[in-house]
């Protein structure tokens, strides 16, 4: 999307990079510029240090799980505490750093610039999303420092609404409000996706990152609801012994399971979706080349948005539910997996006779389609239902899941942040340590979870706070791994934080990458994104270069 | 940042960009409350098919009569809040103002009428929680029944007190002038709000009120 | 039961060595597209690094040929591997006719093993090898998980209702059970052993011990204790149907639909009598909910089931 109207010269563009003159930071440095901006750049900024902060934690939660397993008995610390352990690090790495991270940060970062809009359709709405989930970040904090939660992210019922004896509702509050962050950010990218395109900007030449957003938003929307109402009623159980859950009382707790997983299988997909949008951007910029099959890469997005909310039973295939709805659930769920091979195959060939280089973004991408065929792959495994019988509930799947979370939807938001870093912030980080961690990354990610395929399939169940001592070898590997793991994600935090002091200050487009926010905004951006709305003539990635007939 | 009436925000082309864009929102927004809505009427559909009987008999312990009214009260009010749109398409302030005051009136009398309904109902020891006793048949499931009956219109009534407060909203705006034929967008919006509110009820009633009934 | 460090696990049920054969088909799958992708990245990756600045790759447009090809073929290995796992799973989830039954009550924190012959155990299955054994089970409180990862089967327990899983043992040993839902502060001590015997040595467990009395001798014991022979019985006019033969039969609803009097429509019979009345009989069987424990409902259950053999009230 090079040739607009308006086709600033470096110079002009390089007036307003460096930070010498204004930009969207130095607009204004007040605390209330801040905390009532409705800026999307900076509203992007808020969530990127809240979702850092609860990185942490879940982080913190993480460290302590791993040290437990060292040893086959409990001795770091007792049975209930870890059960609220892992509870913690999965609630908060969901539904306060994963759901949020990539659409929260770069989708809004990026979506206006990638589309030559000001701002989103509703910025007053998306400060409001950031408070939202600022507010449910502080309930389910309360509910860690009140004494925790027990009953695991996934608050099965009865034990949920009716056995344990943690801060449930105040956990079940948390997730409840930040949930709405989640639908009102879904409804804002919606919008300004259909709205907001600048003249010429055609669905067929959108980014990919906004397809996949588009996509992302699709599932927010309609899924999210679902798990906002089950929330409400584990809740009313709890409170006022409704009796839907409690089979003492005449209710069903595989319905619980129903509704819970209605929503909470399209979320992996709110986790994943935006990750692919990255690696898209990635892979063809480094390869200097457009992307091999854009309509396939697109369309394959929804394809799984709406795949994705009818797999929901694969959770369920041990439940006691039907065996033919399990059969069902199954044949639908790798139905699901084929557009997933499509984008690394299609990535892949991306590859074919481009001109690769392999700065940090690049290394974390291809980190992540290795790691997502991977983790991909072991869904598959997942889904045959034997094999699931057998490994459900087990490491295998606190493998698999991971492999996809971490090794790639992390992967690809560390990527995406090395990426856009020099857009978003005017400097370059240090490429050396950057290409170092993440390396150091994808050792410590490989040694950390590998082992839990072979200890899962061994039997060893998930949230065992001891388990027999045969296991123990597999889970010294997976702590050692995850030490190295967490040193790596250290790295980053800190070079980053140096550069935005002392690292080089970057040209406006230092990767010579096409797209609006690269092309046509300033590194970093003016407050209103554009001098002149830009007017769109050409497909998306052209690298290279059309020759017009005159 | 609050804009004085009938201005483009910033970020918009023309007022018809942001018409649209706030129109496709608002339809949006109402099909994510389609889904919220919709968990209640899964679990209500699994409960109703498994326990028939219990469910009939919970519906005879409603009122009837009192959800007809409300049901008659709660159309008038749309009747009331599409006539509060038209006139805010044609910039009549009083009028804007007296069709959403009406509508206000209907809504709060269609409160005070499930006001009426719940504390009949505590009264008898019908709400679930621990106080809850039913002497005939089927007590447990008639307690899930009742349970669907208090959230679901519980959670349509909070819905209805919200859309109170926004057209409250609207009546102070209305009244400083900025409704007009060039932008009435709001009152607009939240009358398709509104008009779900009621929708939702319509589904409501039968099926709560209205089944077993010979 | 110190098994000492493996990479894979036991192979002790007829389905277990199918399972893994399931798997390593999987396994291989995944390997070979893994190398692939792997092997392409890093062939690309070399072949065409960046070697200037100036170069400029020419596009290729796409290709529906290959879009497809690439498509379909893994397409259709997802559905090999789904025919068969579907297959294995429903040989997995529907016990053969022949099938020694146990009854499995899990409850906070312990699993409570119930043989037909009366022998009753906590957190430790006894079973012949070379025998069908079907496991009829449920919960106290929460739901937990049945998982015996040597025969590569699990099965939810859930509170209210039965669920069945079973399994043919062979090879002797014993072998790890987990419970595999999470279900509270003891979930990971919820743990004991499947003791797996030639066939003579389960018969010399089964009558040695403490003599125990059989299920159906214990049922019919609480059948008399709660006074449930006082309204069934085997006489025109009673007050409640006869139970005589009755296990396995169809029945007449009093809102004329039928159901098949199995476990579940009994144990739903006892603690909510007026759910599925039989037809031409009042409601006034009381509810025995809250004063009979689900491990009482089995025992009740096999002697009524008893009633069918022979016939003798």
């Amino acid at each position: 999307m090079g040739t607009a109207v308006f086709n600033p010269r470096e110079d002009q563009l390089a007036e307003h990079t460096n930070g010498s003159t204004k930009n969207y930071l130095n607009a204004g440095f007040s605390a209330k510029s801040w905390l009532l901006t409705i800026d999307h750049k900076r509203i992007a900024i808020l969530y990127l240090l809240s979702i850092t902060f609860f990185f942490f934690i879940g982080g913190i939660f993480a460290v302590l799980i791993r040290l437990e397993l060292l040893t086959p008995q409990g001795d770091l610390m007792q049975a209930e505490t870890y059960n609220k352990m892992f509870t913690m690090h999965g609630m908060v790495m969901i539904f306060f750093f994963l759901i949020p991270s990539i659409p929260a940060v770069l989708g809004n970062f990026l979506i206006p610039l990638m589309i030559g809009a000001k701002d989103l359709a509703f910025p007053r709405l998306n400060l409001l999303s950031w408070y939202i989930y600022f507010i449910g970040g502080l309930f389910t904090l309360a509910a860690i420092v009140f004494g925790g939660v027990d009953t695991g992210w996934t608050f099965y019922t009865p034990h949920s609404s009716t056995y344990s004896n943690t801060n449930v509702i105040l956990a079940a509050v948390g997730v409840f409000v930040s949930g709405f962050s989640s639908i009102l950010t879904g409804l804002n990218f919606l919008v300004t996706i259909h709205k907001m395109r600048a003249p010429g900007l055609t669905w067929f030449r959108l980014p990919l990152f906004v397809w996949a957003h588009y996509a992302t938003s699709i599932i927010q929307v309609l899924g999210t609801p679902v798990v906002a109402i089950t929330i409400v009623l584990v809740g009313l159980e709890r409170l006022f012994h409704i009796g839907i859950f409690d089979p003492k009382l005449g209710g069903d707790p595989l319905l619980f399971q129903h509704l819970f997983w209605f929503y909470s299988h399209p979320a992996v997909y709110i986790m994943i979706l935006p990750a692919m949008g990255v690696i898209s951007e990635i892979v063809t910029c480094f390869a200097k080349k457009k992307i091999f099959g854009y309509s396939f890469i697109a369309f394959s997005s929804i394809a799984i948005a709406v795949l994705g909310f009818l797999v929901w039973g694969h959770h369920m295939f041990t439940s006691g539910q039907s065996n033919y709805a399990s059969l069902v659930f199954s044949f639908l769920s790798f139905l699901v997996a084929i557009p997933s091979a499509i984008k690394v195959f299609n990535w892949t060939a991306t590859l074919y006779k481009g001109s690769v280089s392999y700065q940090a973004p690049m290394l974390y991408a291809i980190g992540f389609i290795g790691l997502f065929t991977i983790g991909g792959l072991t869904g598959i495994f997942l889904g045959t239902l034997a094999v699931d019988v057998h490994v459900h509930d087990t490491y295998f799947v606190v493998a698999h899941f991971h492999y996809i979370m971490v090794g790639g939807a992390i992967m690809a938001y560390l990527g995406g942040m090395h990426f856009w870093w020099p857009k978003i912030t005017g400097r370059l980080y240090p490429e050396g340590w950057a290409r170092f961690s993440s390396l150091v990354i994808f050792v410590g990610f490989h040694l950390t979870f590998f082992p839990q395929f072979i200890v899962g399939y061994l039997g060893m169940p998930r949230r065992y706070h001891v388990y027999p001592d045969e296991f123990q070898i597999l889970n010294v590997l997976s702590t050692a791994g995850a030490t190295i793991l967490g040193i790596g994600y250290l790295i980053p935090l800190i070079y980053f934080l140096w550069s935005l002091r002392y690292g080089k200050k970057s040209s406006t487009n230092p990767w010579n990458a096409k797209g609006l926010e690269w092309e046509q905004a300033a590194s970093p951006p003016i407050k209103q994104n554009f001098e002149v709305t830009p007017v769109v003539l050409e497909d998306a990635y052209e690298y290279e270069p059309k020759v017009w007939l005159k | 940042m609050a804009s004085q009436p009938h201005t483009l925000q910033h970020h918009f082309e023309d007022l018809e960009q942001q018409f649209e864009s706030s129109s496709l929102g608002m339809w949006a927004f109402l099909v994510t409350e389609i889904l919220f809505f919709g968990g209640l009427f899964t679990g209500y559909l699994v409960y109703r098919t498994k326990f028939p009987e219990a469910f009939h008999l919970g519906s005879s312990l409603l009122d009837v009569q009192l959800g007809a009214i409300n049901t008659a009260v709660l159309i008038c009010s749309s009747l009331t809040m599409a006539l509060a749109v038209y006139w805010a398409q044609k910039g009549d302030k009083n009028k804007i103002v007296l069709f959403l005051s009406l509508t206000i009136v209907l809504g709060a009398a269609f409160l005070g009428v499930k006001a009426v309904e719940y504390s009949h109902k505590i009264h008898h020891h019908l709400l679930p929680g621990d106080g809850f006793t039913f002497e005939g048949p089927f007590a447990d499931q008639v307690r899930i029944f009742l349970s669907f009956y208090f959230t679901m219109t519980g959670m349509h009534a909070f819905h209805m007190v919200i859309g109170i407060g926004l057209m409250i909203y609207l009546i102070v705006r209305a009244r400083q002038g900025w409704y007009s034929s060039e932008y009435n967008t709001p009152v607009e919006m939240i009358g398709l709000y509104w008009h779900f509110v009621d929708i939702v009820w319509i589904y409501l009633f039968p099926l709560l009120y209205l089944i077993g009934r010979h | 039961m110190n098994k000492g460090f493996q990479l894979f696990p036991d192979q002790a049920s007829t389905m277990a060595g199918q399972v893994d054969a399931l798997y390593f088909f999987l396994i291989a799958v995944s390997v070979f597209f893994s190398v692939l992708i792997f092997f392409l990245i890093y062939l690309f990756a070399v072949r065409y690094r960046r070697r200037s600045e100036e170069e400029v790759p020419k596009e290729i447009p796409g290709l529906l040929k290959l879009e497809l090809v690439w498509s379909i073929i893994p397409l259709l290995l997802t559905m090999v591997a789904f025919a068969w796992g579907a297959s294995l799973y429903f040989d997995g989830y529907n016990p053969p006719d022949n099938a020694l039954e146990i009854y499995v009550v899990g409850k906070q924190w312990m699993w409570h093993i119930q043989h037909p012959t009366g022998q009753r155990e906590i957190n430790e299955l006894h079973v012949p090898m070379g025998q069908p054994i079907k496991l009829t089970m449920t919960t106290e409180d929460v739901i937990h998980s049945f998982y015996i990862p040597a025969f590569r089967m699990k099965k939810d327990v859930v509170p209210g209702r039965y669920t069945t899983m079973w399994f043919e043992a062979t090879k002797p040993g014993q072998y790890h059970l987990f419970c595999a839902e999470y279900c509270g502060t003891k979930h990971s001590e919820m743990i004991g052993k499947v003791v797996v015997q030639e066939p003579a040595d389960y018969q010399n467990w089964l009558s040695g011990g403490t003599a125990n009395e059989s299920l159906e001798v214990i049922g019919e014991k609480k059948f008399q204790q709660f006074a449930c022979h006082t309204c069934h019985v085997d006489k025109p006019n009673a007050r409640g149907p006869s139970l005589v033969g009755v296990y396995g039969k169809g029945v007449r609803l009093r809102d004329g639909r039928s159901v098949i009097v199995d476990e579940a429509y009994i144990r739903e019979s006892i603690l909510d009598p007026n759910a599925k009345i039989a037809a031409g009989y009042k409601p006034v069987m009381p509810t025995f909910k809250g004063q009979v424990s689900e491990v009482g409902i089995l025992q009740i259950t096999a002697y009524i089931k008893s009633l069918a053999q022979d016939g003798s009230n």
